[in-house]
């Protein structure tokens, strides 16, 4: 955003038009993820760790690369490993490396009951706000990525942020500098976009990738993070990269239709018991009244 | 309950000024367990329920105590429903006097109860109330202890968390729409209602014009159980 505040309006002394008067920058940022050229050297993963403060955990062996079946409160940035067959027979060992997506409609910000505990930035940025988080974990129901987890020790969820604090500060998130292949890239979302389109392109003419292709997913209006793959009919095969994802449509209902039918349900009742007293009354017990007269009011 | 609050001999009973027991003290306790968590729940459900009514969090010691007492006061809750079933259940039971009092229930509804047959110790209604708390309790203590332990349903089970946003969020409104019409016929609609509830005493007239059945079963009983 403080770009926004550097545009050049008037310099002095200049005959003619101002030079780059009316340039604007553009303020969304975006991830990009090579599958391609990843070779799974989690120098990312450490990266993460490093820069937000958080000491290596404890690691999981399932017979794989992997560090950990999935993401932790404490553990933003995972590659996933994923032994795939392909139809000719031949073995792939894909390598994504998985975090949060920061989707412009994002599920979790949609799910979330309590006020600015999560906040998109002009940038496209998701942040979680500990400090107003009440640890209810509806973002976790909200996100179709299974990225946002619940520490029990804060009673808080946690997630990448892609790097909020050093992107404001005209930095690059930790993981893209730490990438020693140039797999990941860091930039608008256009300049992005574009990169990821003539690699895949490229793998699609000149390394038999037919599928090859950019997963920015529709579903959630886009995402500031990215991935090129080699074939992009399969998703899931990378580590369980929904193939479309979307926010849970129970997570729609609820926070959209439901509320205000709701709502009205409830106002309805207590304006119903209002006018039933109105017309009919209190129920007496005809002998307790004082003059004697039962029945009816 | 001191002799002076509770009828002395079965012959007294009858009489408009006599008072009949209604509601034991543990009846009473348990009514007021279930009441007190419920609007404690009511409370902090509505915060997390919507942006409008997160304000009702900061009375109760803000969004963070709130969520995390709202599963344990749920439990009490829980466990006060069920005990009032033990107690009651026998009195819920739908009797085919209910059903002529259903059918006649519209007088009811306009105060003209002297067209009304006779019934038990509860309506129609109350019974409905009943076992719409007690089926909806079930249903919010299953749905809310995926709610409370989100983090621990594996991803593949994903479903089980959309299921129980929509379970907890359907019933919870369903139980709203009784609990207000609990409490506006028990406190402002049924006089002498409220009162029962307390001080758990009720005068035989009242006994009689609401709960004929009932009225000459403990009547006729000495002395009256409680």
């Amino acid at each position: 955003m403080s770009q926004a505040t550097l545009e050049v309006r008037r310099i002095s002394g200049h005959a003619g038009p101002v030079p780059g008067a009316g340039v604007k920058r553009e303020y969304e940022v975006c991830k990009l993820i090579d599958t391609t050229t990843c070779i799974g050297c989690k120098a990312c993963e450490v990266a993460c760790l490093e820069w937000n403060g958080y000491t290596f955990s404890e690691t999981t062996f399932n017979n794989s690369y992997q560090t950990m079946p999935e993401t932790a409160w404490n553990y933003w940035n995972l590659i996933k490993f994923n032994e795939h067959q392909r139809e000719d027979g031949s073995l792939m060992l894909l390598m994504r490396k998985d975090q949060c997506m920061h989707c412009e409609e994002p599920g979790c910000l949609e799910a979330c009951p309590a006020d600015g505990a999560i906040v998109q930035y002009a940038n496209g940025i998701v942040d979680f706000q500990q400090d107003h988080c009440i640890g209810c974990g509806y973002c976790v129901t909200g996100c179709p990525f299974n990225i946002p987890k619940f520490s029990p020790t804060a009673k808080k969820v946690f997630k990448c942020t892609l790097c909020a604090d050093r992107v404001s500060q005209g930095l690059e998130p930790a993981c893209i500098k730490a990438c020693p292949t140039g797999c990941l890239h860091f930039g608008t979302k256009t300049e992005m976009k574009d990169l990821a389109e003539t690699r895949a392109k490229q793998l699609r003419e000149h390394s038999g990738f037919k599928d090859a292709g950019v997963y920015d997913p529709p579903g959630v209006g886009g995402t500031h993070v990215i991935y090129v793959l080699h074939d992009t009919t399969k998703p899931d095969a990378y580590g369980g990269l929904p193939a479309d994802p979307h926010i849970p449509w129970v997570v729609k209902l609820w926070k959209g239709p439901a509320k205000w039918i709701g709502n009205l349900a409830m106002l309805g009742g207590v304006i119903g018991v209002t006018l039933h007293y109105l017309r009919f009354g209190a129920k007496r017990v005809p002998e307790d009244r004082k003059d004697g007269k039962g029945g009816r009011q | 309950m001191s002799a002076s609050r509770t009828i002395s001999s079965p012959q007294a009973v009858g009489g408009t000024g006599d008072r009949i027991l209604r509601y034991t003290l543990g009846e009473r306790v348990n009514h007021w367990i279930a009441g007190l968590s419920y609007i404690y729940l009511l409370i902090t459900g509505l915060a997390f329920w919507s942006p409008y009514m997160f304000w009702l969090a900061i009375l109760v010691g803000g969004g963070p105590t709130a969520r995390f007492w709202h599963p344990w006061i749920g439990l009490l809750f829980a466990a006060s429903v069920l005990w009032m079933c033990k107690i009651w259940r026998r009195d819920m039971v739908v009797t085919e006097a209910d059903r002529a009092w259903q059918r006649a229930i519209i007088h009811y509804i306009r105060n003209e109860d002297e067209d009304l047959p006779p019934i038990g110790r509860f309506n129609y209604g109350q019974k409905l109330f009943f076992w719409l708390m007690f089926y909806g309790v079930i249903l919010l203590a299953l749905s809310g202890l995926v709610l409370w332990f989100t983090e621990s349903i594996p991803w593949s089970l994903r479903w089980l968390r959309y299921l129980a946003i929509a379970v907890h969020v359907i019933v919870a409104l369903a139980t709203i729409g009784g609990f207000i019409i609990h409490v506006y016929m028990g406190t402002a609609m049924v006089r002498g209602g409220f009162n029962s509830i307390i001080r758990g005493e009720v005068p035989a007239a009242w006994a009689k014009m609401h709960h004929r059945l009932w009225y000459n079963q403990v009547a006729g009983e000495s002395p009256i159980k409680k």
